[in-house]
């Protein structure tokens, strides 16, 4: 962002709406929005204490399963899709009812299906995830170079060889991208899943913290989850950047 | 003269009804270089491609060493007009990869490259990516490719239509010392009568769609001549005269 010619460093915007919001909250306005600094040091306070770290590992374990599930599944079945017509015609109309699908309204099946512990969480996480996994899988293989396709043929790949050494490389930067979109959803999925399933990790915290009107409690988990999900997709995009040189060249 | 590739009553249908070849016969020698010629769209990657196994042909059959083609094989290599290299891999390990694929333990496919490498000039790129080379350059590591699978069969498919003049004229030059070194069978897809004639021992001309052999040219006394003095020579001049009065029509 730049004014005036000066450019300013990357998170201004959101230097400006921290103080925007301090402001808000110093004012009074309603008890919904506390001060900035009050959340910040209520995150101070809470950040160590036992309850805290305990939602904070449950939440880490079930989406760290649910989206490792989500890509080990959602890149071989793109891959799969883009490289087989059948399978594509089979699967893509599910997919793309799933992609965009409230898929909040199914979690009550899944609970009635795998009952309401973590493997329900677990199994939302990655649903909120695979879809678009999937997709972008898919979308990475069908633009493959057809001559790199064939120059593998003709050298004697075989099916397994060319999956692994030819096509998920090719398809590695949309890849990556379908993996970024997924993991944000994730975070969505595994906090709807503790909410609905049954109360636990950071779900448990919101519950608790909105039921007792404990305002600053409540933005200070969210900010941890909001900072935790930026961290990861940031984490990504760089990942891609890294491989983006020979996404224009393939 | 002993033939290491034929094919006998090629034809091929596109879907959509468009007939690239119709009853296409032809035999390539051993040891030799053939030139597959004709104007754009007239089949000659087609028939590459059959003689390749990467394409079916609608009705004939393809037979390297008597032995008819079902699919690739390791007695062919395919050299790529657009190179197909892979691009997030080093110039060792793209002249490796066909090695790799069949299994070469890494050591032993990284010597035979590094020797392919040495042979068509690249050396000290090795360690270079496919983005950072030239077009000539690239097309040399698709070259090396092809020659470190050690294939008796190569097939070349307008390989040198991606570099300039300077340089085609030396591709041509290496690719005769390559024809006399490499007890190979080369068969070139080319719509350059000059570079035909040139590397040649043996032109197809193809006419247009639907595509069979026109005229089969042999020049007999052009290997003998330095690669130097082969533009200036009256057999040289006189091939090139046939073969376009043969195409002229065609073009107008
Ligand atoms: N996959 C395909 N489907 C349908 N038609 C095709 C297909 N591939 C090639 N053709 C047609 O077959 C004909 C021969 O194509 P081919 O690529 O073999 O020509 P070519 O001689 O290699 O031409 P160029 O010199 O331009 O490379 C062309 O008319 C082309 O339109
Ligand atoms: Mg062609």
């Amino acid at each position: 962002m730049f004014i005036k010619g000066i450019r300013l460093p990357g998170m201004s915007s959101l230097i400006i709406w921290g103080l925007l919001w301090e402001l808000v909250g110093q004012s009074g306005l309603t008890f919904f929005l506390p001060p900035l600094s009050e959340i910040l040091i209520t995150l101070y306070e809470i950040g160590d204490s036992p309850a805290f770290l305990k939602a904070l590992k449950e939440t880490a374990q079930a989406f760290t399963v649910g989206v490792s599930a989500a890509i080990l599944i959602g890149i071989p079945v793109g891959i799969l899709m883009g490289k087989n017509r059948l399978l594509d015609e089979l699967l893509l109309p599910w997919v793309n009812i799933f992609l965009s699908a409230p898929l909040t309204a199914l979690v009550p099946v899944l609970m009635v299906l795998f009952g309401f512990g973590m493997r329900s969480i677990i199994i939302t996480t990655s649903l909120f995830a695979i879809w678009i996994i999937i997709l972008n899988s898919r979308a990475g293989v069908l633009q493959i170079n057809r001559s790199l396709v064939e120059m593998g043929r003709c050298f004697g790949a075989t099916p397994l060889a060319a999956f692994v050494k030819i096509y998920f490389w090719a398809a590695l930067p949309e890849i990556l991208g379908g993996v970024r979109i997924g993991i944000i959803r994730a975070v969505k999925g595994v906090i709807i899943g503790q909410l609905l399933i049954s109360l636990v990790g950071f779900g448990a915290l919101f519950e608790l913290y909105s039921a007792n009107f404990l305002m600053s409690h409540f933005w200070a988990v969210l900010i941890v989850l909001f900072a935790l999900a930026f961290t990861i997709s940031e984490l990504l995009a760089t990942l891609e950047r890294k491989f983006s040189y020979y996404a224009a060249n393939r | 003269m002993e033939i290491a590739v034929s094919t006998r009553n090629i034809s091929k249908t596109y879907p959509g009804n468009v007939e690239a070849l119709r009853d296409l016969s032809l035999e390539f020698p051993r040891g030799q270089l053939t030139s597959l010629l004709g104007p754009s769209g007239c089949g000659k990657t087609t028939l590459l491609k059959i003689i390749s196994g990467l394409l079916e042909p609608t009705s004939g059959e393809v037979e390297v060493n008597g032995k008819p083609v079902t699919g690739p094989g390791p007695d062919r290599a395919f050299v790529f007009q657009d190179f197909a290299l892979l691009p997030w891999a080093d110039v060792l390990r793209n002249v490796a990869f066909g090695l790799e694929l069949r299994g070469v333990p890494v050591s032993e496919r990284e010597d035979i490259a590094q020797q392919h490498i040495k042979n068509v000039g690249l050396d000290g790129f090795e360690k270079s990516f496919p983005h950072e080379l030239s077009g000539g350059m690239r097309q040399r590591v698709g070259l090396a490719r092809a020659l470190a699978v050690e294939s008796e069969v190569l097939l070349m498919d307008e390989p040198f239509s991606a570099v300039d003049e300077q340089t085609r004229r030396k591709f041509q030059e290496d690719l005769l010392g390559l024809v006399e070194r490499e007890n190979k069978t080369f068969i070139f897809v080319t719509h350059s009568i000059e570079e035909a004639v040139y590397v040649s021992d043996q032109i197809a001309i193809l006419l247009p769609r639907p595509s069979r052999v026109h005229e089969i040219l042999r020049p007999e006394n052009l290997r003998t001549k330095g690669v130097s003095d082969i533009r200036r020579d009256p057999e040289y001049l006189d091939t090139v005269d046939r073969i376009w009065a043969s195409l002229r029509s065609y073009v107008e």
